[in-house]
C-alpha cells in the first residue's frame, strides 16, 4: 500500500457487505412445498402418537368424595380430621382392556398447587444431601426445627405435606403386588438425597402434615417422598405411587383398599387413582396425535388454498400500484 | 528575512480601508468595567504580573470524559436510560428475598450490557482524544526571549506570548497583528473555517508596531493590551493597547482568529490574546447536542407501553394474588394448609393479605422483567458501531485524491440516514469545488468553447446519446478532459478556433481581440510575477474575476503588471507573430456591487484613445446598447440563456469608445459624489457612472462554471427520485445560488420561480430613511405579501413545479414566529428551495424550522464553520472533509470527502441500516414478548404466587446468549435488496422516509406475533406432558421437565422466526440463527452435568428424563412449526399479493427481470412520475417541450 492510499479502506467481500448470501423468498413453490411438506410429515406422526395412546389402558378412579362415609358428608374435613375415623375404604375398579405389564399407579391430585412458590422454596437441598448440612434451614420456615428447636429432616413444606393414602389391589381375591421400587428419579436417588441421611424429628409434634418417614431408612431410599418432592408444574398432577408387574386381564374387577388420609377436602382438591401402561409417547394422551394431525391437516388445507389462489389470482409481480403510498398518495 | 519585504505594493492605497487608524469611541470607555476586565502583558511571560494572571491555557478539549470522571459520569449516562434503571432496581432487589430468582442470575446480564456499552463510549471518547492530541501537538513558532523564536507545541502557547504564523498555517489562538511581511503590515486571511467565505479578508495592525520586521526587534517588544472578555461575537473587539507609553485603540480589524488561516503573506507576528476555551471560535461552538434518532425515541415509548404492560400484569397478578392468599385462613380454618398459611412470613401471610400483595407487586415486577429486552439498547449500540464500521470500510466512499474514507463520528444515527425527507445544502465547497473555470464564450454572435460541464455530462450519460457539443463527441474525451483540468487551475476553454493565437483567422477577429483585452484589463486584480520562472498568478476579488485574467492569460493576454494608474499587459501581435507590451493608463475604475450588477474601468490606451470597458450582467447590460452596438444582440442573448440554463455564470462584455469632453465632464461629476461626504454620496456616484456606461457596444459573453463536484448532478437527481427535497441554504448572492440551482438541475427552464426579495424600490427607498423601525415594518410587510402571493400561486396552478429562492434579508423575516409557518408551507409546496445570502445563524433556524414544521427527518450537509449551526441543528449534520478546515467535520455525524458519496450513504448504508435497526427492534420486542407470555402464563397457573418454571439461569440467558446473537447479526448483516438494487430503485428509500418498518402498526403486529407464539407455545406444551406420564417408564413430568420443554419450544421459535424474517443468510446468519439453538443444548448439557448445588432443577435434565424421551422431542416439532404457522401463511400472503417495495424488488431479482427495461420501469413509475428536480426531470422535461413545440408546428398545416 503506497502512501498516497494509506487511509483507502482495504477491499474484502466482508467489510464491503458483499458477502455471499443465501435469499430466500417466498414463491408459491416454496410455500405450498412447505405446507405439503409439513402436512405430510405430520399427520403421519399424528397418526402413530394416536394409535400409541390408543394402545394405552387407564383405569382411572376419583376417590375422595366415595371415601367419605355417609354420615360425614356434609363435614369431610372433621371425618379427616379425626384420627379415630375409620379411614380404609373399598372401590372396585372394572378392568375395560387386559392391561399388560409394567402397569403403573398414580395417584392425582387436583387443585393442589405444589408449584406456589412458598412451597418450591420450603426445602432445603444440602440438608437432603449432606448430613452435616442438617442445620442448613433458612429456606424452611416453617417446618424447620422443632419446639426444642432441634433441625427437622427432611425440613420444610413440601416434605412436611408427603402424601399418605395407601392402596391395596387385589384382583380375584389375589393380592397384587406393588413394586415401590425405582419410581424415583436416577439424580435424586445418587445426587439429590444423601444415602447417609436420615429422617429426624420428622412429623413428630406439633401439626402433623402428611407421611411420616421411617428412620432407619436414608433418605436416598424414601422413594416416595422423592417422587413428591419433585413439585409438579401444574396445581392438577399425577405422581407415581408404584409400579405392578404382572398382568390383569380384561374384565377382570379390581379391589382397591384405600387408606384415604390425605386432607384434600379442605381446600376442595380431588383425588384420583390411576392405573395405566405406556408406550412410546408415555401414557394415555390423545392430544399429542390429534394436534398433530390437525396441524398437518392445517397445512395441506392451507397448501391447497395457496394453489388455487395462485391460480385464480395471479397477479403481474411488482405492480407498483399495491405500493400503500400509491394507495394513499402523500400530498 | 529582508527578501520577504522586497517590492510589495502597497495595498492601502489602491482599497480604501476603513479601519487601520482607529478611533477612541463609546466602546472603548468600557474597558477596565464588568466585561472589559482582561489584561494581557505582551511578550512578558516571565514577569510575575503576567504569570499572577490565570488565563485558560491553549489546549483545547473536545472529549466528554476524562479518566477521572468516567466511570461516575458514565455509569450516570447509563442509568439515566429507564430500562437500565429498572434494572438496575431489580438488580438490587433481587438481592432481597422478594426476588423469585437468585441474585447473581439477575445481575450478570446487567453487568455485560453496561459493561459493553462503557466500553463503547470509552473508545469513542479515546478517538477524539486522538483527534485532540493532534490538533493540541501543532507546533507554532513563539517568542522564547532575547529576539528567538522556538517552535512550541500549540498547546504550552500561554496569553501574551508573541508567535510567527506564516504563510498557509492556521492560527493557534486568537491573535492580535503587530506586524507582518508587508510594509503597511496588512495581512490576508482566510476565514472559511468561521464563516465559510472563501474570498480572503484584509487585516491590518496598529500602525504603531508595523514597523517591527524582524525576530530581534522583540527582544525588547513589551505591550500591555487591556481589552474585553472571553466572547462569542466573531466580529467584534474592543481594547486598548498600550505601547511605548502611549494608548492605542484595538478594533476587529487587528484580531486574527483561532481556526483561520494566513493567505498570500509571508509571515506575520502577533501577540497571543485569547487561548484555548477562550478563543472567539471555541466560544461560538456551543456543545455539540446529542442526538437521538427518531426510532431510539419510539423504542424509549415501545418500552413505557411494555412497562405499562408490566406493571399492569404485576398489579393483576397481586390482586388475585391477595384475595388466593387470605383465602387460605378463615379463622383458624385452613384452606391450602401445606402452605403452612397459620404460620406465614409477611410475604405470604393471610392476616396481612394486602400487605403481601404489595410485595408481591414487587416480585411480580422483577420476575415479569423479561418483558423488557434488558439487551435491546446495548444490542442496538453494538450494532450501530459495526454499522458504522462498514460504512467507514466502504470502499465506494472513498475518496482517492484526497485519502479519504467516510467516517461516521457519531454512531447513534445510522438508520436515521435512511429516513431522510430534506436535505439542506451548503453550495461552496460543498455543492461545488469553490473554483471557477472560464469555460466558454460568445464572441461576434459566434459560441465558442468546447469544455463540458458537469450537467451537461450527466444528461448524456442518462440518455446513453453522445454528446455533441460543438461537433465533437465529450463523451470519449472524458480523459482527455481530466488532462486539461489538471493544466491550468481556473481554465477549461477548449477551442482550437481561438487559442494558439488562431482567433487571428476567425471572422470578427478584432472584436475578438477587444474582447480579450477588455478580459485582460478590465477587473481589480494583482499579479503577481514570480521572477525566477517568469509566471504570473492572480489575486482577485473573487474567483471569477481571476478566471477571466486567467483566460486571457491563456489565450495570448497576459497582464503581468500594475501600478496605482497603469495597467500592462503582453499581447500577440498577430501581424508580427510577436509578443508586445501594452500599457493602459487607467482613470477611473467603477466599482461592481450588487445593484449596479456591472463594473467598468476607463482607460487610455497607447493611442491616447479614451475606452469605458464595461462587463455586466445580462439583465442591465442589453439595456445599455448603443443603436449600432447591437450587431450581434439576438445571437448573443441565445447563447446567453443557454449557457445559463447549463449553470455557467454569464456577463456580458461592451465598450464604448469616449471622447474627451465627455470623459471630463463625467470625471469632474464623478469626482465630486467621490468626495462627497453627504448621505446621498452613493446616489451620486451611481448617477456619474449611469451617465457614462451607456451607449455600449457588444463584444460579446463570458461563460464561468462554477466547477460542481463530480458526480453532484447524478447525485441530486438520484436523490431526487428517491423522493427527498433538496435546499440548498447558502451565503452567495443570488444569481450565483440560482447559476448554482441550474447547474445541479434544481431549477430549470419551465420551473416556476417564486423570487422573495428585499430588493424592491419602496424598500430600498425606506433605507434611505434610515429609520430601523420603519425599514424592518415595511420590510415585514413586504415579505409577507410576497409569501401569500406565492402561495396562492401555487394554489392556483398544480401542474407545474415551483422554486422558492430567498435571499437572507428576506428570511430574516420570514423566519419570525408570525410568518414562518406559512413560509413553511410555501417552501414545502416548492420543489426547489433556494436561500442566498443566509447567515450561518439563518441556516441553522431554517433547518430548525423544516426539522420541527414538518416532524421530518432532515440531514444538513455542508463544510465550512459557516455550517457548523446547521449540522448541529439537523437531525444528522455530514461534512464534508475533502477541503481543509475541520470545524464543519468536528461538529457533523457523518463525515465524508465528496458531496456525491451522500448518494450511497443515503440509499444504501441508509436504507439498509434504518431497515437493519428496525427489523431488530421489532424482533427483540417479539422474542421477549415470546418468552414474557409463557412466564405469565404458567404464574396464571401457579396463583400468582411469582414461582417461574424455568431455572434462574434459564431465564438470565435468554436475552444475552440464546436469542440475542441471531437480532445483532440481523442488525449488522441484514439486507433486503443489495447495493446495486438500492441505486437503481432509488424510491425504495420511501420506505424509510415514510417509516413503513417502524410504524406503530408493524410494532404492534410483531407484539402480536409474539403474544399468539407464547400463547401457542405454552399451552400446546402443558397439554401434551401433563398430567400423564410422558415416557414408557411412566415417571411424570415435573416443573423442571414442562419448563425445560416450554424454554426450548422459545428458543427454538425465537430463532426459527429470525430465520423466517431474514432474507439474506450469509454464513454468519447460520451460525448465529442455528448456534443459538445448539447453544442452548450445550447449556443444558454443561450446566447439568454440574453438581447439584449449583445446577439445582437443571441437574441432568437434559441427559436423564428429556433426551430419551421421544414425546419431548415430538413436542418441540409440533410446537415450533405450530407457533411459526401463522406468521408464515401472513408472510406468503403479504409476499406474493401485497408486497412492500422491497419485496418487489426481491421479486425482481429472483424472477430474473432486473434487464427488462420496461418491466424496471413500470415498478418505478412513481418515482418517474412526480420527481421535479433533476436531470432526469430536467431531460424529460426538455423532451415535452419539444414535443409539444412539434404538435403546434404541424397543427397549422
Amino acid at each position: 500500500m503506497d502512501h498516497k492510499n494509506a487511509k483507502k479502506p482495504s477491499y474484502s467481500r466482508f467489510s464491503q457487505q458483499e458477502l455471499p448470501a443465501w435469499k430466500p423468498i417466498l414463491t408459491p413453490g416454496w410455500v405450498i412445498a412447505s405446507f405439503i411438506t409439513i402436512g405430510a410429515l405430520f399427520v403421519p406422526i399424528g397418526l402413530l402418537a394416536w394409535s400409541a395412546s390408543d394402545n394405552v389402558v387407564e383405569i382411572s378412579d376419583r376417590y375422595d368424595e366415595a371415601c367419605v362415609p355417609d354420615d360425614f358428608n356434609s363435614n369431610a374435613e372433621s371425618f379427616i380430621q379425626n384420627p379415630d375415623t375409620k379411614k380404609t375404604c373399598i372401590r372396585n375398579l372394572k378392568v375395560p382392556k387386559k392391561l399388560v405389564a409394567p402397569i403403573f399407579v398414580y395417584y392425582q391430585l387436583e387443585n393442589f398447587y405444589q408449584n406456589h412458590r412458598r412451597f418450591v422454596k420450603s426445602k432445603s437441598d444440602k440438608q437432603l444431601r449432606n448430613p452435616e448440612d442438617e442445620n442448613d434451614l433458612h429456606s424452611c420456615y416453617p417446618e424447620a426445627n422443632t419446639a426444642d428447636n432441634k433441625p427437622i429432616v427432611p425440613c420444610g413444606l413440601i416434605a412436611w405435606s408427603l402424601f399418605n393414602d395407601t392402596y391395596k389391589l387385589s384382583t380375584r381375591g389375589k393380592q397384587i403386588t406393588i413394586d415401590k421400587k425405582g419410581i424415583a428419579w436416577k439424580s435424586d436417588t445418587k445426587a439429590k438425597f444423601g444415602s447417609n441421611v436420615y429422617p429426624k424429628n420428622f412429623q413428630k409434634e406439633g401439626l402433623i402434615g402428611g407421611a411420616a418417614l421411617d428412620e432407619s431408612i436414608p433418605l436416598s431410599e424414601q422413594e416416595d417422598l422423592m417422587v413428591w418432592m419433585r413439585t409438579a408444574a401444574l396445581p392438577k398432577f399425577r405422581k407415581l405411587y408404584g409400579r405392578i408387574e404382572t398382568d390383569i386381564e380384561a374384565h377382570d374387577t379390581i379391589k382397591v383398599e384405600i387408606e384415604n388420609n390425605y386432607n384434600t377436602y379442605k381446600f376442595g382438591g380431588r383425588k384420583k387413582l390411576v392405573l395405566s401402561t405406556t408406550t412410546w409417547i408415555g401414557g394415555k394422551n390423545d392430544f399429542v396425535g390429534v394436534a398433530y394431525v390437525s396441524v398437518g391437516g392445517i397445512c395441506l388445507f392451507l397448501a391447497i388454498n395457496f394453489i388455487l389462489l395462485y391460480v385464480f389470482r395471479p397477479r403481474r409481480l411488482g405492480d407498483p400500484s399495491y405500493l400503500s403510498w400509491n394507495r394513499h398518495p402523500i400530498n | 528575512m529582508g527578501t520577504g519585504r522586497k517590492r510589495r505594493l502597497h495595498f492601502s492605497k489602491i482599497y480604501s480601508f476603513k479601519c487601520g487608524r482607529n478611533r477612541f469611541d463609546d466602546d472603548h470607555s468600557q474597558i477596565g468595567g464588568p466585561g472589559f476586565s482582561r489584561v494581557v502583558y505582551c511578550n512578558e511571560t516571565g514577569v510575575a504580573e503576567a504569570a499572577s494572571q490565570s488565563y485558560a491555557d491553549n489546549y483545547v478539549r473536545s472529549t466528554k470524559y476524562t479518566p477521572m470522571t468516567f466511570l461516575p459520569k458514565s455509569l450516570f449516562e447509563q442509568f439515566r436510560r429507564v430500562a437500565n434503571f429498572y434494572f438496575l432496581v431489580t438488580g438490587i432487589l433481587s438481592f432481597t428475598k422478594l426476588a423469585p430468582y437468585s441474585a447473581v442470575s439477575a445481575i450478570l446480564p446487567l453487568i455485560v450490557v453496561i459493561g459493553a456499552t462503557m466500553v463503547k463510549e470509552g473508545i469513542e471518547d479515546w478517538q477524539r482524544q486522538k483527534q485532540d492530541y493532534e490538533v493540541n501537538n501543532r507546533k507554532v513558532k513563539v517568542h522564547r526571549g532575547g529576539g528567538v523564536f522556538e517552535s512550541r507545541e500549540w498547546k504550552n502557547l500561554r496569553v501574551g506570548d508573541v508567535v510567527k504564523v506564516v504563510k498557509d498555517e492556521f492560527f493557534p489562538a486568537d491573535l492580535l497583528i503587530l506586524s507582518s511581511s508587508y510594509e503597511d503590515a496588512v495581512c490576508y486571511v482566510e476565514t472559511m473555517n468561521l464563516d465559510g467565505e472563501t474570498n480572503l479578508k484584509l487585516k491590518q495592525s496598529l500602525e504603531a508596531t508595523s514597523t517591527i520586521h524582524d525576530d530581534s526587534d522583540f527582544n525588547h517588544f513589551k505591550a500591555t493590551v487591556k481589552c474585553e472578555d472571553p466572547n462569542a461575537s466573531l466580529y467584534t473587539f474592543v481594547g486598548t493597547m498600550e505601547y511605548q507609553e502611549q494608548q492605542y485603540a484595538l478594533s476587529p480589524q487587528q484580531l486574527l482568529l483561532r481556526d483561520s488561516k494566513l493567505r498570500n503573506t509571508d509571515y506575520i507576528y502577533g501577540a497571543v490574546i485569547f487561548t484555548g476555551h477562550d478563543t472567539k471560535v471555541i466560544q461560538n461552538s456551543t456543545e455539540a447536542p446529542s442526538k437521538r434518532s427518531g426510532i431510539e425515541r419510539r423504542t424509549d415509548r415501545i418500552i413505557y407501553f411494555l412497562f405499562f404492560i408490566l406493571f399492569l400484569m404485576a398489579f393483576l397478578g397481586s390482586v388475585y394474588f391477595g384475595v388466593v392468599t387470605k383465602r387460605d385462613l378463615d379463622g383458624d380454618r385452613q384452606r391450602r394448609w401445606y402452605l403452612g398459611p397459620d404460620r406465614s412470613d409477611i410475604f405470604f401471610d393471610p392476616k396481612r393479605a394486602p400487605a403481601a400483595a404489595v410485595y408481591h407487586f414487587l416480585t411480580a415486577l422483577l420476575l415479569y422483567g423479561y418483558l423488557i429486552p434488558i439487551s435491546l439498547y446495548v444490542s442496538i449500540e453494538i450494532v450501530k458501531v459495526l454499522q458504522t464500521i462498514f460504512i467507514n470500510n466502504d470502499i465506494h466512499m472513498y475518496y482517492e485524491e484526497a485519502d479519504k474514507p467516510a467516517h461516521a463520528r457519531t454512531s447513534n444515527l445510522t438508520e436515521e440516514l435512511g429516513q431522510i425527507d430534506t436535505i439542506l445544502s451548503d453550495k461552496t465547497g460543498t455543492l461545488t469545488c469553490n473554483s471557477m473555470e472560464f469555460i466558454k464564450c460568445s464572441v461576434a454572435g459566434t459560441a465558442y468553447g468546447r469544455g463540458v460541464t458537469e450537467v451537461e455530462r450527466a444528461m448524456a450519460k442518462r440518455t446513453g446519446s453522445p454528446l455533441i457539443v460543438n461537433g465533437r463527441d465529450q463523451l470519449l474525451d472524458d480523459h482527455n478532459d481530466e488532462d486539461s483540468t489538471l493544466s491550468v487551475k481556473g481554465y477549461n476553454f477548449e477551442d482550437e478556433r481561438v487559442t494558439n493565437g488562431y482567433w487571428f483567422h476567425e471572422p470578427h477577429s478584432d472584436v475578438i481581440q477587444k474582447f480579450f483585452r477588455l478580459l485582460a484589463i478590465c477587473h481589480t486584480a494583482i499579479p503577481d510575477l514570480d521572477e525566477e520562472t517568469g509566471k504570473v498568478t492572480y489575486e482577485a476579488e473573487s474567483p471569477d474575476e481571476a478566471a477571466f485574467v486567467i483566460a486571457a492569460r491563456e489565450l495570448g493576454f497576459e497582464f503581468y503588471k500594475r501600478t496605482q494608474t497603469t495597467v500592462s499587459f503582453m499581447e500577440l501581435d498577430p501581424v508580427s507573430k510577436k509578443r508586445v507590451e501594452r500599457t493602459y493608463e487607467l482613470l477611473n475604475v467603477l466599482e461592481f456591487n450588487s445593484a449596479r450588477k456591472r463594473m467598468s474601468v476607463i482607460v487610455r490606451d497607447e493611442d491616447g484613445k479614451l475606452l469605458l470597458l464595461c462587463k455586466g450582467a445580462d439583465s442591465v447590460m442589453f439595456d445599455r446598447l448603443a443603436k449600432n452596438g447591437r450587431e450581434f444582440e439576438e445571437s448573443t442573448k441565445e447563447h446567453v440563456n443557454e449557457y445559463a440554463d447549463a449553470g455557467l455564470r454569464t456577463l456580458i462584455l461592451a465598450y464604448r469608445e469616449l471622447n474627451e469632453e465627455e470623459y471630463k465632464e463625467f470625471n469632474e461629476k464623478f469626482t465630486e459624489a467621490k468626495n462627497s461626504v453627504s448621505a446621498d454620496r452613493d446616489e451620486l456616484i451611481d448617477q456619474a457612472t449611469e451617465e457614462i456606461e451607456k451607449d455600449l457596444i457588444l463584444l460579446g459573453a463570458t461563460a464561468v462554471e462554477d466547477k460542481l463536484q463530480k458526480g453532484v448532478p447524478e447525485c441530486i437527481d438520484k436523490l431526487a427520485q428517491a423522493g427527498i427535497k433538496i435546499w440548498v441554504l447558502t451565503g452567495d448572492k443570488m444569481e450565483t445560488a440560482i447559476n448554482i440551482g441550474f447547474a445541479c438541475s434544481l431549477l430549470r427552464q419551465g420551473m416556476k420561480q417564486i423570487i422573495i426579495t428585499l430588493e424592491s424600490p419602496e424598500i430600498i427607498a425606506a433605507e434611505k430613511d434610515g429609520d430601523k423601525n420603519v425599514i424592518s415594518k415595511v420590510s415585514k410587510e413586504s415579505v409577507k405579501k410576497q409569501i401569500l402571493a406565492g402561495k396562492a400561486q401555487l394554489t392556483a396552478s398544480t401542474s407545474d413545479p415551483f422554486a422558492l429562492i430567498i435571499d437572507g434579508k428576506s428570511l430574516a423575516y420570514a423566519l419570525h414566529d408570525d410568518i414562518k409557518s406559512t413560509f413553511l408551507e410555501l417552501a414545502v409546496g416548492c420543489a426547489s428551495v433556494i436561500c442566498c445570502r443566509s447567515s450561518p445563524k439563518q441556516k441553522a433556524l431554517v433547518t430548525r424550522l423544516v426539522k420541527e414544521g414538518t416532524g421530518k427527518t432532515t440531514l444538513a450537509i455542508g463544510d465550512g464553520a459557516n455550517d457548523v449551526g446547521m449540522l448541529q441543528e439537523a437531525d444528522i449534520g455530514v461534512g464534508i472533509s475533502g477541503v481543509e478546515g475541520m470545524q464543519a467535520v468536528m461538529s457533523s455525524d457523518i463525515a465524508i470527502a465528496q458531496f456525491r458519496f451522500l448518494e450511497r450513504l443515503l440509499l444504501v448504508h441508509g436504507h439498509w441500516c434504518y431497515r437493519r435497526i428496525s427489523s431488530m427492534i421489532c424482533y427483540f420486542f417479539y422474542k421477549n414478548i415470546v418468552f414474557g407470555t409463557t412466564v405469565f402464563l404458567y404464574e396464571a397457573y401457579a396463583s400468582f404466587s411469582g414461582q417461574p418454571a424455568y431455572n434462574d439461569w434459564y431465564l438470565s440467558l435468554y436475552n444475552v446468549f440464546f436469542t440475542s446473537l441471531p437480532a445483532i447479526a440481523l442488525g449488522v448483516f441484514d439486507q433486503d435488496v443489495s447495493a446495486r438494487f438500492c441505486l437503481k430503485f432509488p424510491l425504495l428509500y420511501q420506505e424509510g422516509v415514510q417509516n413503513t418498518l417502524f410504524r406503530w402498526r408493524r410494532i404492534f403486529g410483531w407484539m402480536l406475533n409474539g403474544l399468539v407464539s407464547g400463547v401457542i407455545i405454552f399451552f400446546l406444551c402443558t397439554r401434551a406432558l401433563d398430567p400423564e406420564s410422558y415416557r414408557k417408564n411412566g415417571k411424570t413430568a415435573g416443573m423442571e421437565v414442562v419448563g425445560a420443554t416450554i424454554y426450548t419450544c422459545v428458543v427454538w421459535v425465537a430463532n426459527c422466526q429470525m430465520a423466517l424474517a431474514v432474507s439474506y443468510f450469509t454464513l454468519i446468519q447460520h451460525v448465529f440463527i442455528w448456534g443459538g439453538i445448539i447453544l442452548w443444548y450445550l447449556f443444558l448439557l454443561a450446566y447439568g452435568a454440574m453438581p447439584t448445588s449449583i445446577s439445582t432443577t437443571a441437574y441432568n435434565v437434559f441427559v436423564e428424563t428429556l433426551a430419551p424421551a421421544p414425546s419431548y422431542w415430538v413436542v418441540t416439532l409440533f410446537v415450533v412449526i405450530a407457533a411459526l404457522v401463522p406468521y408464515f401463511c401472513y408472510k406468503a400472503v403479504q409476499m406474493r399479493f401485497f408486497p412492500a417495495y422491497h419485496g418487489m424488488i426481491q421479486w425482481i431479482r429472483y424472477e430474473g427481470n432486473t434487464d427488462d427495461p420496461e418491466y424496471v420501469n413500470m415498478v418505478r413509475q412513481r418515482s418517474i412520475r412526480t420527481t421535479t428536480v433533476g436531470y432526469t426531470a430536467r431531460s424529460i422535461a426538455r423532451d415535452n417541450n419539444l414535443y409539444h413545440l412539434n404538435l403546434e408546428l404541424q397543427a397549422p398545416k
